[in-house]
């Protein structure tokens, strides 16, 4: 037998001497590169206290930002909705990076359609566009309803959703009673949390009929939440309880979808007639607020119901979604709860010591950041720096508010509207010993050395972490389990050559 | 023999484009033809705008200027001019690979946006945009030059940005290039490439730049199109560099400004990439007589052909050199690849559908290893590229020009092929159909797939694909 080639990818290859030569000689004779003195020099003045005085001068340019488009939030919104076809009104590159962006992060197919608007569209108008484009999806899809949003283009150009989709229906390109959802989603307001909440208040207001009629049943909206197992498990709580309950905006069904051999485009979520019937529902559940707002404002004025919002994460916020629930159904909270939060409390009694004191910089959704920030601290975590590029004044009050409560959060800097080079000269200049943010935060890790661990939106780098709940009970579990364990394995890493290597910890 | 029967097939192809709505059926008509080897003249139809509403795997003139060609310039800051998304969708996506320290001399894999709000939209960016360049200078202060690259409303709210570029070039002496990419311009990334190679005609060669000096020898020569995905540009140079050339520049994967200004300083420019680049090459040719070679470094029997046609513009200390290698070194290396890997790929059936080069570039290494290409097509080509595309067809082929998803699903249904090469949004509904799949743009996380290195990655990434354990427990064992 031949010994086996051995084959190298770039992950070693270019390690081998001939090939850092080759980059050597390349830089020296023709890149016109700085001298390593000068790079040197530059680094350790970028990590320094007077580059961040600098770097927080800055008024116009935004580096590294943690945001991302409103329409991206809406096709979120529409994709959990049984039956739907996702449809972008805009250039066609804009449903191309959605759809590349969702993919990489959950795994998954994400169908959504564009109607590939060009330059004589800037001219004209989209209208020819939308009508041709709701022609084809409506033959080749067959979707049972079209959520329609808007992308910079068609935006800027003033183009009204409304008219062109009653034109459409005129023309007989889709059928009159065809169900139509449209957003005006510009990305040059807000992000992505913005976006989700436009989609969501045209799906229950355009699609919603109220009929006068109370049934004994909850709405529950998770909001701009990209952790799939959620969905099941706030679906697995309700059934304990026994309620009746509509989801609205399901994606457990479409983004995360079985293999068997046949690609389905369209898996399932929130049914239409329930989508419809949701007005009469006696109450709604949010589970997040800042993603929803609009949508809370639409439903408390016309549907007159309670509209409760919590944010489910860590101890408290899971007994705050378990009384809610409790509250807005007259259920009595089921035994198997009370286990599940013995069960939490009791795992985070056997570990917390290894949280308990260590500091903690954090960057998330505004609704997130709130949840992650109180459970650290219930760990016994100090907060060192919460730091977001879409929040507002309302979360600074808010999460402010929270960090008051516990000792932990006495020291903490909260950043409403800052970007993640902001992040890097604060953890530079004042390191916390862990990072808590999405998988771009790894370039934080890399220039500061600070440990990442990995909770957020997108997270492109690590397979499955989305198919795992985070709220209640169980979902603290996982939450748990991440950041716990993160520490040991920094731990190990950091004592793999003294006597504190140790076996049991 | 060829899986693929002409009449078949084409019989099939009406009885899926039937289903559009009748303009777009007209139209997809002229995108689609079953080639037979040896054919002389490529009928499809190319370049055009997609139908609306169909799912076409595209993007948009934006990504073809930021996250093709201004993008792995490393020594650059590429400003995302407009809303955050653009940016945000397109950043570190592409793994174009570079040498240097992020956020200090390199900046490849950063996100510079101006954050457009509407405020911006209503009185305009201009003042915002000249504030923000000298931020950005100012923060990184060894940066060679900075681009501004722009998204949709740009265009539409008739911002100036060639006269605030121009100033704040002048202010701080270093080059600062408009492109007016916006993503409505055009029918595909295409166009993103033609304009960004005319800003580099404009703002760099018509402007008579300089990049680093150099000792000038006969064997110099400058690579283009290539954009460094896993590392591909390095293996490439290798191979240069064995055959004795001397590389003075590369562009744009791994380059830097110095570099891209002395492209035009080599005797001879090489080009991987000719839909992107070739506008570049033709310019350059024309204006400093420099001329241009296409080549193809996928798989053994391209890369020793182009190996030898890259020679062939050089003296005999070359061919010499370059016979060597191939005789010593690089035969023996594909001999042990493909008798590794050939009898575990041999008769199997791949579809592909990628950019613009890809399509037809990866062909040869494909049949190098044994595996029938079926189906092959283009998101962005032009007619010279479809032209191109038939001096590799080796079987009856399915040749589709920015094919649907419709079509997309249609053909893999009829066909079921051993293996899809696509991009990442056509990657699940593949792998969920139970076909196997990899990216052919990012080379799946994985790469180099260019050169000698290149090519055993390429054949172990395949031979993972095709024949992966797990496509072979797609269906439960209770289901007949």
């Amino acid at each position: 037998m031949s010994k086996d080639i051995k084959i190298k990818d770039h992950i070693t290859l270019f390690n081998d001497e001939r090939f850092s030569e080759m980059f050597d000689r390349k830089r020296e004779l023709y890149e016109n590169a700085a001298t390593k003195e000068e790079v040197a020099k530059t680094l350790e003045w970028t990590l320094g206290e007077e580059y961040k005085d600098l770097n927080f001068k800055r008024e116009h340019l935004v580096i590294n930002p943690l945001k991302s488009c409103q329409p991206l939030g809406a096709l979120y919104a529409a994709i959990g909705i049984d039956d739907t076809m996702p449809y972008v009104h805009g250039s066609q590159g804009c449903a191309a990076y959605f759809r590349s962006h969702f993919c990489r992060h959950f795994k998954e197919p994400f169908p959504a359609v564009s109607d590939s608007m060009t330059e004589d569209a800037a001219v004209f108008g989209g209208h020819n566009n939308m009508y041709v484009g709701l022609d084809n999806v409506y033959k080749l899809y067959k979707p049972g309803m079209v959520a329609i949003c808007t992308s910079c283009m068609s935006e800027v150009i003033g183009d009204d959703l409304n008219n062109f989709v009653k034109n459409a229906k005129e023309q007989g390109k889709i059928p009159a009673d065809f169900p139509t959802a449209y957003a005006h989603t510009p990305s040059f307001v807000g992000s992505h949390i913005n976006g989700y909440d436009n989609m969501m208040l045209s799906l229950v207001s355009q699609i919603g009929e109220k009929t006068g009629e109370v049934k004994d049943r909850i709405n529950v909206i998770l909001g701009f939440d990209t952790y799939i197992g959620n969905f099941r498990e706030i679906k697995r709580i309700l059934g304990l309880f026994g309620v009746d309950y509509i989801l609205i905006s399901d994606p457990s069904y479409n983004l995360d979808s079985p293999t068997d051999g046949h690609y389905k485009m369209f898996n399932g979520g929130t049914k239409l007639e329930d989508l419809k019937d949701a007005p009469n529902s006696k109450a709604t559940l949010l589970l997040q607020k800042y993603s929803t707002a609009k949508t809370r404002e639409y439903m408390e004025k016309e549907w007159g119901h309670p509209v409760k919002v919590v944010n489910p994460f860590g101890i408290k916020g899971s007994d705050d979604l378990m009384m809610a629930i409790a509250e807005l159904t007259g259920k009595e909270i089921p035994t198997e709860i009370e286990n599940e939060r013995g069960r939490f409390i009791d795992a985070i009694g056997d570990s917390y010591f290894w949280v308990h004191g260590k500091s903690f910089s954090l960057n998330a959704d505004p609704d997130y950041a709130i949840g992650l920030t109180r459970f650290v601290m219930e760990l016994g975590g100090d907060i060192k720096h919460v730091l977001l590029t879409n929040g507002s004044k309302d979360w600074e009050a808010e999460i402010k508010g929270i960090l008051a409560e516990y000792p932990q959060g006495k020291d903490a800097e909260v950043y409403a509207n800052k970007d993640m080079w902001h992040f890097r000269s604060l953890l530079a200049t004042d390191p916390s010993d862990f990072i808590i943010g999405n998988t771009f935060a790894k370039y934080l890790m890399r220039d500061t050395g600070i440990p990442l661990i990995r909770i957020g939106f997108p997270l492109f780098d690590r397979q499955f972490l989305h198919r795992y709940p985070t709220i209640g009970y169980m979902g603290g579990l996982n939450l748990l389990n991440w950041i716990v364990n993160t520490i040991l394995d920094e731990t190990d890493r950091k004592t793999m050559y003294t006597t504190s290597y140790d076996v049991i910890r | 023999m060829s899986t693929i029967d002409k009449k078949q097939a084409e019989e099939f192809i009406e009885s899926v484009i039937t289903q559009y709505e009748e303009k777009t059926y007209k139209d997809r008509k002229t995108h689609i033809e079953v080639v037979e080897p040896g054919q002389e003249k490529c009928a499809v139809k190319s370049n055009r705008k997609s139908r609306p509403g169909v799912i076409t795997m595209r993007g948009c003139a934006y990504a073809g200027a930021k996250g093709v060609v201004w993008g792995p310039i490393k020594d650059i800051i590429n400003v995302s001019h407009g809303p955050v998304g653009c940016g945000q969708y397109s950043w570190s996506s592409r793994r174009n690979y570079y040498n240097g320290t992020t956020g200090v001399d390199s900046f490849g894999t950063m996100q510079f946006t101006s954050d457009f709000q509407e405020k911006d939209i209503v009185f305009g960016g201009d003042a915002m945009l000249r504030e923000l360049l000298r931020e950005a200078n100012q923060l990184f202060p060894l940066n060679r030059g900075l681009s501004v690259l722009s998204e949709c409303p740009i265009g539409l709210i008739g911002d100036d940005i060639e006269a605030v570029s121009r100033e704040i070039s002048k202010e701080i002496g270093k080059p600062v290039i408009p492109c007016r990419c916006e993503g409505f311009r055009g029918v595909s990334q295409s166009l993103g490439h033609h304009i960004a190679n005319d800003t580099i005609r404009d703002w760099i060669y018509e402007k008579d730049l300089e990049g680093q000096k150099f000792e000038k020898g006969p064997y110099d020569v400058a690579l283009i199109g290539d954009y460094n995905i896993g590392g591909d540009i390095w293996s490439s140079r290798k191979i240069l560099e064995d055959m004795g050339l001397n590389l003075v520049a590369q562009s744009t994967g791994d380059s830097t400004f110095s570099e891209l200004a002395n492209v035009a300083q080599a005797k001879v420019v090489l080009i991987h990439c000719y839909r992107s680049m070739n506008y570049i090459s033709r310019y350059i040719e024309e204006k400093y007589n420099v001329p241009w070679l296409e080549f193809n470094f996928f798989g053994p029997t391209q890369i020793i052909k182009s190996m030898r046609k890259i020679a062939e513009m050089f003296d005999d200390k070359i061919k010499e050199k370059t016979e060597k290698v191939i005789a010593e070194k690089y035969q023996p290396y594909f001999d042990k690849i493909v008798s590794k890997f050939k009898p575990r790929l041999e008769g199997k059936k791949a579809m592909l559908f990628v950019g613009g080069l890809r399509p037809r570039h990866t062909m040869p290494a494909f049949h190098d290893l044994g595996v029938e290409i079926m189906l092959t097509g283009y998101e962005f080509a032009h007619g010279d590229d479809y032209q191109r595309t038939l001096e590799y067809v080796n079987e009856t082929t399915i040749i589709v020009d920015d094919m649907s998803e419709f079509e997309m699903d249609n053909f893999l249904e009829k066909y079921k092929p051993d293996l899809f090469g696509s991009g990442i949004k056509e990657k699940y509904q593949t792998q969920k159909s139970g076909i196997p799949f990899r990216q052919m743009h990012s080379w799946d996380y994985s790469g180099p797939y260019h050169g000698v290195e290149g090519f055993a990655v390429f054949a172990r990434d395949m031979d993972m694909a095709i024949n992966g354990s797990v496509w072979k427990n797609i269906k439960a064992p209770w289901k007949a």
